[in-house]
């Protein structure tokens, strides 16, 4: 059974549609890739798979498996963000606050699973140090180890390389991977058509309505990568 | 100058004036790491101008001022807080509206109504809060003493919850914190705070105790639990050395701590740079 369902859905502002007629399914350990232009209706999806937006028409259905506070999501930076006085180790463990309840203290458990995820995304020497203090990369890296704690199916990230250097890109491109292929399941967000196509099994590209979903290898036979590619379409 | 000192804290409204003062700006400089961060440092001053006009009207109607000052200053302070979200009026503009609106329509009052024969006098202790910090009552030190330590239980309890909102109020809400209820707890107990601390500074210089602790700690300290920390030490400190020698050389207490908090916000700044530099 598909984690993810999504039935008809039209997304907007104020009743007037953005997108209408998406229709795709996310299965378990998948890695889907939404792309499109600005203004296409990937981040309004976004919000409405995190249940941050209520959907004009459609359905979202999500396996009973999943529970929605059980999402790890990566934003991307806020303004107040760049200059928080805030050390690592807080800012991971905060991911893991949807396991709290009403509880007002971190569990031992919760705080090593917290040093587990630094240890994984190669952190750990960071711990103490100041989140305004790292550099773009490293900060990602901090925000998806605190995204890995909030969850144990879901990853869904929002152009995680935005404003990244080529290697650091690079790098974190692979990390992705490397936690997608350790079973847990990825939705991004992204520009990066090329690397899009090079990391995720499926794609979804929207422009207004659902131009394409299906698996990467039937993408880069499709006409609209082909427009896509060759115009330079490609807004990064 | 430690016999007068001494001679002076023997009596007992200067003993009252301490405990208030000490507990209203260590309550301060906590939510004013907060309110400094989510870039609402603009509140403190927008919900003192609300509260000098809800003690107008209390004033006019002869009403207990506590008991339309803080219910109002609530209201306040929530819809200001919660503006931000809905994004029509943006969050700067409506505290500047609320904030001068309110004033202007307190002072109107005061004049229109007049209850007392020296106006200027009372607005200018509202505004300023001159002395009324040292002619508290028993009542209002045990008023101060229950709403201080609630303040700081929230503030114990919510903490992580607290931090979770302030850095990043997308991933909270996302991962199924309610952003909402912790917002409007903040603008609550913001509320609380100002209505006190009028008391000690006057309406005016209220914003002075809850950004300065804030901004003087974040100049030194790196993690949210130290800047916190830090901010409360300060501010405690800050407030006694204010209060003292406001007592003994006889000047206005809430411009004196102000003054204090600004000259410690200097050598912390000065202390930030020294340390950046030596670590780069």
């Amino acid at each position: 059974m598909a984690l993810i369902e999504c039935k008809d859905v039209s997304l907007g502002y104020e009743g007037k549609p953005i997108v209408t007629g998406l229709n795709f399914e996310v299965s378990e350990g998948d890695y889907l890739c939404i792309i499109g232009e600005n203004g296409s209706g990937k981040s309004t999806l976004m919000k409405a798979l995190l249940g941050q937006k209520s959907i004009l028409s459609g359905k979202i259905t999500f396996d009973k498996s999943l529970d929605r506070k059980e999402i790890g999501y990566l934003p991307q930076q806020t303004v107040v963000q760049k200059d928080f006085p805030a050390c690592v180790r807080e800012i991971v463990l905060s991911g893991c606050l949807n396991g709290c309840g009403l509880r007002p203290f971190y569990s031992a458990a919760q705080k090593r699973l917290a040093e587990d995820n630094m240890k994984k995304l190669g952190i750990s020497d960071l711990a103490d140090k100041c989140y305004r203090e790292l550099s773009g990369g490293q900060q990602q890296r901090v925000l998806l180890a605190r995204a890995l704690c909030a969850t144990k199916k879901l990853l869904i990230l929002d152009e995680p390389v935005a404003g990244l250097d080529p290697v650091v890109t690079r790098s974190l491109y692979a990390l992705i991977k490397e936690i997608n292929e350790n079973g847990i399941t990825v939705i991004m967000v992204s520009h990066d058509m090329k690397a899009s196509v090079e990391y995720a099994s499926h794609i979804l590209h929207i422009g207004h309505t659902p131009l394409f979903f299906g698996k990467k290898s039937e993408y880069a036979e499709s006409d609209i990568s082909e427009l896509f590619t060759v115009s330079g379409g490609d807004s990064q | 100058m430690i016999q007068t000192l001494s001679h002076y804290l023997s009596f007992t409204f200067v003993q009252y004036a301490l405990i208030a003062g000490l507990l209203i700006s260590l309550c301060a400089s906590l939510l004013g790491v907060t309110l400094v961060l989510k870039r609402y440092s603009m509140i403190g001053d927008g919900l003192s101008h609300v509260a000098f006009g809800a003690m107008s009207v209390a004033a006019v109607c002869s009403l207990a001022p506590m008991a339309v000052t803080l219910p109002v200053t609530i209201i306040a302070a929530v819809i200001l807080l919660g503006v931000n979200s809905n994004g029509k009026i943006k969050g700067d503009a409506a505290i500047a509206m609320i904030s001068v609106g309110a004033l202007a329509i307190g002072y109107l009052l005061m004049n229109v109504f007049t209850v007392s024969t020296n106006i200027s006098g009372d607005v200018c202790t509202t505004l300023f809060g001159s002395t009324s910090i040292l002619t508290l009552t028993k009542s209002d030190i045990v008023l101060c003493c229950v709403l201080a330590a609630v303040v700081i239980l929230v503030y114990i309890l919510f903490y992580h919850k607290i931090f979770a909102v302030t850095f990043d109020e997308g991933f909270a809400g996302a991962t199924g914190t309610n952003t909402k209820l912790y917002n409007n707890l903040i603008a609550v107990v913001t509320a609380v705070v100002i209505v006190l601390a009028m008391n000690l500074v006057g309406a005016l210089l209220v914003s002075a105790l809850i950004i300065f602790p804030a901004l003087t700690a974040m100049r030194v300290f790196k993690s949210f639990f130290s800047v916190i920390i830090g901010a409360a030490v300060i501010s405690v400190a800050c407030t006694l050395i204010g209060l003292l020698s406001a007592i003994v050389f006889g000047t206005p207490v809430g411009s004196t701590i102000v003054v204090t908090d600004i000259v410690v916000f200097f050598i912390f700044s000065v202390i930030g740079k020294i340390s950046g530099r030596a670590r780069a």
